[in-house]
């Protein structure tokens, strides 16, 4: 008995797998189905609701949602000095924390794919990527505690006669540089591995010296690579609110929104577009700058 | 390259002083779980004691969120293994109109900031479907931006090993079934369990998508973490559990990293000092 229900069901199977055999489109249509329906429907289709509701406004007496189109949401982001100085805020701590990241990250890389030894490659690669993955909160809050007024930084810095920075916009500068950092390592190396020695070695006996050879054949190969990196560290500081609320009393985009969206989801949704519209600017010009290969 | 020996030496300075920033932090968060001065955080602690680690372990609340993290993270790592899974073999394995886009469709769950995601998700679920926000509106976030990882994974091994193995199996008789069983998923078996351990440690300290998605009765760890860094009396338990938390996610991505780089290894076979990084690294 047991033997002939195990022997049908084969059958069935087999009668199942037959159907999709030389059947191409069948296979990538039910391969696609799940994935594509979640992320399509699920996704794109949430995102496209944010965008609506971003239109949408809430009535100031009763304090309900009123669906229906009004561009009231986006004229008080832009009239607003506060939602203004909010979005430059964002943005120039974004642009700051990228730039840092540039300029500790590229030594780092460069001394992994270009001098360390294969061991050591190999060794530098797990010590990056172990902290890139694990505990973002918990990194925030270790420098909430570094930072504060009895903590590790002042503790270090007190018999130089200094202070640190304590918290404040500086802070939050600082500890999103140390989050995102792995972000640019990791794209940077795999960049400047790329890079075939034997162009340094070329461009080494033809008499260019060492610093010649890193500005005219290292830095140039090596940008994209840089720009891939950037998208992760500005992506990540434009969306973050967690970090600015516990080392620093300033708003950030992300603060904002977390504040409005119980009681003005429109507004909210408008203030996420934001992030949206400037991350597709920036990934269009990274594209240009063909950082695609390199992500 | 050729540099100086002084050159070498700034590097080497300056790659010790990276990795100095990067650890030091994280090694503090352990010397505090220790903290033997009680509720201040005065740096040094007057002294260490180990009995932090009792009261975390018999705070109801955060075991009840240690739970919740758990069901969550071995949820959405289920959902994000199929569904990644059978994006990539349609990419590596088939041709077909708007195949570059998957990767792009894959990708931007993550590559939008997560406050976008949340934000998106939360509006989706309470105004269009009326789902009440709880667990299961957790797991479907954390799912959405998981794929990426097992996708990216299971992709890179598909690439690298060719298809004429398949193609072999299929003309010595076996259907659809028998080659995927035999063939393929023996194949991709170490790039599975990488993607997975990674969308697990992904999952597990995830908090701005989980801030938007989950109810109000509920908390993930983070969330636990979150709520109550904030009470000076809670913060030596939260400095036990911020260390448990780091440990939970730092195993399974370094499981991840042998895994994947050994396969490749077996897999390439090639020589190159290329060390693996696209497979496990950024999304």
């Amino acid at each position: 008995m047991a033997a002939e229900a195990v022997v049908r069901r084969g059958s069935a199977g087999r009668r199942l797998a037959g159907l999709f055999q030389g059947r191409p489109r069948l296979q990538v249509g039910t391969l696609l189905a799940g994935p594509v329906g979640w992320l399509v429907i699920g996704y794109l289709g949430s995102l496209a609701v944010l965008l609506i509701t971003a239109f949408w406004s809430v009535d100031a007496l009763s304090g309900e949602v009123v669906q229906g189109f009004s561009l009231d949401n986006f004229e008080t982001l832009v009239q607003e000095p506060v939602y203004r100085d909010v979005v430059g805020r964002t943005v120039g701590v974004a642009a700051a924390v990228t730039i840092t990241d540039a300029l500790l990250a590229f030594p780092i890389a460069f001394y992994m794919a270009k001098v360390a030894s294969r061991r050591t490659t190999a060794i530098l690669v797990v010590a990056i990527l172990l902290p890139l993955w694990s505990s973002y909160l918990v990194k925030v809050l270790a420098w909430r505690t570094m930072l504060s007024n009895e903590g590790i930084v002042n503790w270090a810095l007190e018999p130089f006669g200094l202070h640190g920075p304590g918290y404040g916009i500086v802070a939050v500068w600082l500890v999103m540089s140390y989050l995102w950092l792995p972000y640019m390592i990791l794209p940077i190396y795999a960049g400047l591995e790329r890079i075939p020695n034997s162009l340094i070695s070329a461009s080494e006996d033809l008499g260019a010296h060492p610093f010649t050879t890193f500005r005219r054949v290292i830095l140039p190969l090596s940008f994209p690579a840089v720009v891939a990196g950037s998208i992760f560290t500005f992506s990540l500081t434009l969306g973050d609110y967690i970090t600015p609320r516990l080392v620093s009393n300033d708003q950030f985009i992300g603060n904002v929104i977390f504040n409005n969206i119980t009681n003005n989801q429109p507004f909210a949704a408008a203030l996420a577009v934001v992030p949206i519209v400037v991350m597709i600017a920036y990934l269009l010009v990274a594209r240009k700058l063909g950082a695609f290969e390199h992500v | 390259m050729r540099l100086s020996k002084g050159a070498t030496w700034l590097l080497r300075f300056g790659v010790g002083l990276g990795l100095a920033f990067i650890y030091i932090p994280l090694l503090v968060v352990g010397i505090y779980a220790f903290n033997g001065s009680g509720t201040t955080q005065k740096w040094p602690p007057s002294g260490l004691t180990t009995k932090w680690f009792g009261e975390a372990l018999e705070n109801d609340a955060a075991r009840e969120a240690f739970v919740t993290s758990l069901k969550a993270g071995l949820a959405a790592t289920a959902i994000a293994l199929l569904l990644g899974t059978l994006a990539a073999l349609a990419v590596a394995r088939h041709r077909f109109f708007g195949r570059e886009t998957i990767s792009f469709l894959v990708v931007l769950p993550i590559a939008l900031p997560g406050i976008v995601t949340g934000v998106a998700l939360s509006n989706t679920f309470t105004q269009v479907f009326g789902v009440s926000l709880g667990l299961f509106t957790v797991i479907v976030g954390h799912a959405t931006f998981c794929i990426v990882v097992v996708y990216n994974n299971v992709v890179a091994r598909l690439r690298r090993t060719s298809a004429s193995f398949e193609e072999a199996s299929a003309d010595l008789g076996a259907h659809t079934w028998q080659t995927f069983r035999h063939i393929t998923l023996p194949n991709m078996r170490t790039a599975l369990a990488a993607g997975a351990l990674l969308a697990f440690a992904l999952s597990f300290d995830e908090i701005i998508v989980t801030t938007f998605t989950i109810g109000a009765g509920e908390e993930t760890l983070p969330i636990w973490i979150f709520r109550n860094l904030f009470r000076p009396s809670q913060l030596p338990i939260v400095n036990v559990v911020a260390l448990l938390v780091i440990l939970i996610s730092i195993v399974p991505v370094y499981l991840a990293h042998r895994l994947s780089r050994e396969e490749g290894a077996s897999v390439a076979g090639k020589g190159g000092r290329g060390v693996e990084v696209e497979a496990t690294a950024v999304p």
